[in-house]
């Protein structure tokens, strides 16, 4: 056995593997965030278990020094599912893009998130098809041109926070993969709570897809298109907060603050027992609204690799684990 | 001692000592060796339970039995239609049996579409039982008959007919009780077992008690299917119609406590078995298919010997969950059939990659795509093989028998853990359905499964490799300072760091495929039933061992030179394999399939082979088998 630092850091979670993503890609700043948070959570380096799919951002337990494993296309979730019922102790985080979580896993993605394993999800959403070169994906916006899609994506996109709502997610969250702290914060959130977390990460691809999220990360428009979601408070967006969000009818609307008032805003209830107003802001977005980034949603809910170890404890305070006994069930006769 | 009829070769494969008379009794009481009972009706009928209460009476009486329940996939399909019809068959015994017989030696149909599906198969000569009141014009359009056939003179003449009014005789034996006649019509299924006990001299204690226990709750039914049993039995005693009644004698059995047991019931046992063997929890995961939904139904209901199942969003999902499992550190399996092995492929594929020890049970039934979902077939064998991107060697296994499922599944986690990889296990819906008489084991009488996680960080490769068995180690998460990532993408050796040079693709796949190869220096080898050297030998696996050993053993008594022997490890092959077959001047592969055993044969040994096979959804029946032999032989 070595012996281990007391406390770990940044560096511990590094492994010795060489980072192979493009320079500028927006995956190098998640990374850096998820080793910085990792050892502030006190969780032994050795419960930690990163599984991820196929894709850019798939890559990602290569270079964490922790256990973990690079699975096939769209299926960590049912890797990380069979993990935690083995093993519920660990921690288990699953790394997975737009394509391999909303197209050809999105099956297991909305399913991880209905049972409410207890894994945190990380998605890293460029809009692109990175690793294959430069393809549209299921969260590509419509004209958008790709080597698939030459005279614009005809297709309609899908919001992950929208399907993660219906696929009644306790816990679903937005940042922004240049917003550190911001960052920092919500993996935090969502590695303490208990059940299936979504984070989904709007992750610049410098290469296929640059600028996809620029109204976001651009120093002059990013506060005028940002609203920072706080429970419990007012929503606020702009420079100085000068705008906020009002609730007309069904209709959320943009509203000076002076004017409309503050006691008039919408204020933000992630705990709210129905998803109506996290389904309200994940239909936020350009151009006539600010995009919420933050917690949408962060419920108890009864978390399935625990009812799992519950029923199994439950059985086996009520009858003996007796396999002898087991054979012996139904009609027997004896030979001598 | 079994004789078999030399006449019957080609036909009809039958044991007989002749009539014995029994003083005392009025009738004549004639002993048989074995027995085929089919009971046919509508699927409401409930043939299964009434096959099973046979089935158990037999077995606890001390005869060898064997069965195959044959259903439809549909739930309810219309009363009374061809497409709705069930039948269940036993064969019974006073000696060791290995099939559910041929051709059935008795009838019961309880309906037109029963009689019309089933009849075929009915021995020439053998005894019809049907319900005469089923035989009205709508249960006759329905089956399509434009006549009624119990008054064909050909049916009569060809069969020993007894159309009996089962509805009424029920209806008049339960008349005075509070029932609905509804409810009393249902009864008619016990009235018909009741019948076969007495042609059958069997006693009716097992079933009464069970009647009692399943209608705890409903004292009316129970007695009203108890009186329906025993008016059956005194019906068959009273008649003038029947005149013999046959005995089948218990046949010997080893010491111990037996019961009866089905492929699916078996294998759960087996794989939780494995675990309580490791000291391991089972993570079973799986998604709902025909014929293996059963393997979870069991496993489901024993959390209190830590099974933990998993019901699966998809095939694949029940893949990763087995990957995950696996790596966590559980004995974790999946079970699926045919179309959803297909679905499992790639992950399979990673399991393979990432060698870790897991088990998948593939049922297979008729295909291709979603096929025969409730009929046998072993059409998937080539599948396990090869079914998967890239060169992907795994073990493959093939129980021999409903309870050989048991050791199958146990065999399977021994090697999975022992050579650390993914081991598939090719079931089949007959196995899976099929019930025989098991000799219960002790727990204690099983030899453990070793399981080792290195956490001595010191030199920690994780793909460094154990020298006899290739395996590598298997670390599992939670041990502190061996950290380490796996992965789909290809290795470099020893490390595991993700490599594309040439020289590590083509050291891993070759460590791969010795890795597998090496399963071969742990397996027993191929053993013969029958000369070590003959001009032909039989060589079968998986569900077609009953009917290949029972065939050639009756021709061996005969005098026919030729042997038999079985696979039950399909990759890799027995070390001895090659130097078997080369003793015999031809080699005879009975198989459910096109041939795929026999192509893997020709392939590997450069032997001439004789494929015989067939896709009919049913399994072989031994006189076919013998037939063929024999053609060969000649």
């Amino acid at each position: 056995m070595t012996t281990r630092p007391a406390t770990l850091t940044r560096k511990d979670f590094a492994s010795d593997q060489d980072v192979r993503w493009c320079p500028g890609c927006g995956n190098n700043a998640i990374l850096a965030q998820v080793q910085k948070t990792l050892p502030e959570l006190g969780i032994p380096r050795e419960n930690i278990v990163m599984i991820s799919g196929i894709g850019c951002s798939s890559r990602f337990p290569y270079y964490m020094d922790t256990y973990g494993i690079h699975t096939i296309h769209g299926r960590a979730p049912t890797v990380a599912m069979g993990l935690k019922c083995a093993r519920p102790e660990l921690q288990v985080w699953v790394v997975t893009g737009d394509g391999d979580a909303l197209a050809i896993g999105g099956n297991h993605f909305s399913h991880a998130l209905r049972r409410n394993v207890d894994i945190n999800m990380l998605l890293f959403n460029n809009r692109i098809y990175g690793l294959t070169k430069g393809q549209y994906s299921p969260t590509t916006p419509p004209g958008i041109r790709t080597l698939s899609s030459p005279d614009g994506s005809i297709e309609n996109p899908v919001n992950p926070i929208g399907v993660a709502i219906g696929s009644e997610a306790s816990f679903i969250a937005r940042t922004v993969d240049v917003f550190q702290k911001h960052m920092a914060a919500v993996l935090r959130r969502a590695a303490e709570h208990r059940g299936a977390s979504l984070v989904e990460i709007a992750q610049n691809c410098i290469i296929f897809n640059d600028g996809a999220w620029a109204h976001l990360t651009d120093p002059d428009s990013r506060l005028e298109n940002v609203l920072y979601l706080e429970h419990g408070k007012p929503m606020r967006f702009g420079r100085q907060g000068e705008k906020g969000i009002r609730l007309n009818g069904l209709v959320p609307e943009v509203v000076e603050v002076a004017a409309a008032g503050e006691e008039n805003l919408l204020v933000h209830d992630e705990q709210a027992a129905e998803p109506t107003l996290a389904y309200l802001l994940s239909r936020m977005g350009p151009p006539d609204y600010p995009t919420p980034v933050g917690v949408f949603r962060a419920i108890d809910k009864p978390v399935y690799s625990r009812l799992l170890m519950e029923q199994v404890q439950g059985a086996q305070a009520r009858a003996e684990p007796d396999l002898d006994a087991l054979y012996r069930q139904g009609e027997t006769w004896d030979v001598t | 001692m079994i004789r078999c009829d030399s006449r019957h070769i080609s036909q009809q494969w039958f044991y007989t000592t002749g009539p014995v008379p029994v003083t005392g009794r009025a009738r004549v009481i004639e002993s048989l060796q074995q027995a085929t009972i089919l009971f046919c009706g509508d699927s409401g009928d409930g043939m299964q339970l009434t096959g099973n209460q046979l089935t158990a009476t037999s077995a606890v009486y001390g005869n060898d039995v064997s069965t195959l329940p044959d259903y439809p996939s549909e739930i309810r399909a219309p009363a009374g239609s061809l497409a709705g019809v069930s039948a269940f068959q036993l064969h019974f015994a006073s000696h060791e049996i290995h099939t559910p017989g041929d051709h059935p030696d008795v009838l019961v149909a309880m309906n037109p579409a029963s009689l019309k599906v089933y009849l075929p198969r009915l021995q020439p000569g053998g005894v019809l039982i049907v319900d005469r009141d089923a035989f009205a014009t709508r249960g006759l359009a329905r089956a399509g008959y434009d006549s009624n056939p119990l008054d064909d003179p050909a049916i009569a003449s060809r069969y020993r007919l007894h159309a009996v009014p089962l509805l009424t005789l029920t209806q008049q034996a339960l008349e005075g009780l509070d029932l609905k006649r509804s409810a009393k019509a249902r009864c008619k299924n016990f009235f018909a077992l009741g019948l076969v006990y007495w042609l059958y001299d069997r006693p009716l204690q097992q079933s009464l008690d069970w009647i009692g226990q399943k209608f705890a709750r409903s004292p009316d039914v129970a007695e009203a299917n108890r009186l329906a049993l025993q008016a059956g039995f005194h019906y068959g005693e009273t008649s003038e119609a029947f005149d013999v009644q046959w005995q089948v004698a218990p046949a010997p059995a080893s010491p111990g406590t037996w019961r009866t047991i089905n492929g699916n019931e078996a294998v759960a046992l087996g794989l939780l078995t494995a675990a309580r063997l490791a000291d391991k929890p089972l993570v079973y995961s799986s998604y709902p298919i025909t014929p293996a939904s059963e393997v979870l139904h069991h496993l489901a209901r024993w959390k209190h010997l830590d099974a933990r199942t998993i019901q699966a969003e998809d095939e694949i999902a029940a893949m990763g969950a087995t990957i995950g499992a696996a790596y966590g550190g559980a004995f974790a399996a999946t079970g699926t059939s045919g179309p959803g092995l297909c679905l499992k492929s790639e992950a399979i594929n990673l399991a393979i990659m990432l060698e870790l020890p897991l088990v998948i049970l593939n049922v297979q039934r008729g295909g291709p795509s979603t096929g025969l979902p409730t009929k046998t077939e072993q059409g998937d064998l080539l599948q396990a093989m090869y079914g998967r991107n890239g060169e992907s060697p795994l073990p493959v296994l093939a129980p021999a028998g409903p309870a050989d499922c048991f050791y199958v599944a146990i065999e399977a986690f021994r090697i999975a853990v022992r050579h650390m990889t993914p081991v598939l296990v090719l079931g089949e819906g007959l196995l899976a359905n099929s019930s025989e008489p098991w000799r219960i084991p002790a727990l204690r009488e099983l030899e453990p499964i070793d399981v080792r996680h290195p956490d001595d960080p010191v030199g920690f490769q994780p793909y460094s490799r154990e020298a006899g068995t290739l395996a590598r180690p298997w670390v599992v998460p939670g041990t502190p300072g061996m950290e380490h990532r796996l992965g789909g993408l290809e290795k470099q050796p020893g490390t595991g760091a993700v490599s594309y040079a040439p020289e590590d693709h083509a050291q891993m796949c070759a460590l791969r495929r010795d890795k597998v190869a090496r399963v071969a220096d742990f397996i027993p080898d191929l053993e013969v039933t029958g000369p070590a050297e003959a001009p032909l030998l039989v060589l079968s696996w998986g569900g077609t061992r009953g009917a290949a050993l029972t065939a050639i053993e009756c021709l061996q008594q005969q005098g026919r030179d030729v042997a038999h022997a079985h696979l039950r490890y399909l990759n890799p092959f027995p070390r001895n394999l090659g130097d078997v077959l080369k003793r015999y001047g031809t080699v005879m592969i009975p198989e459910l399939n096109h041939g795929q055993l026999a192509m893997l044969i020709r392939a590997t040994y450069l032997v001439e082979v004789v494929s015989f096979s067939r896709v009919g959804g049913r399994p072989f029946s031994i006189a076919e088998i013998g037939a063929r032999a024999g053609e060969l032989l000649a």
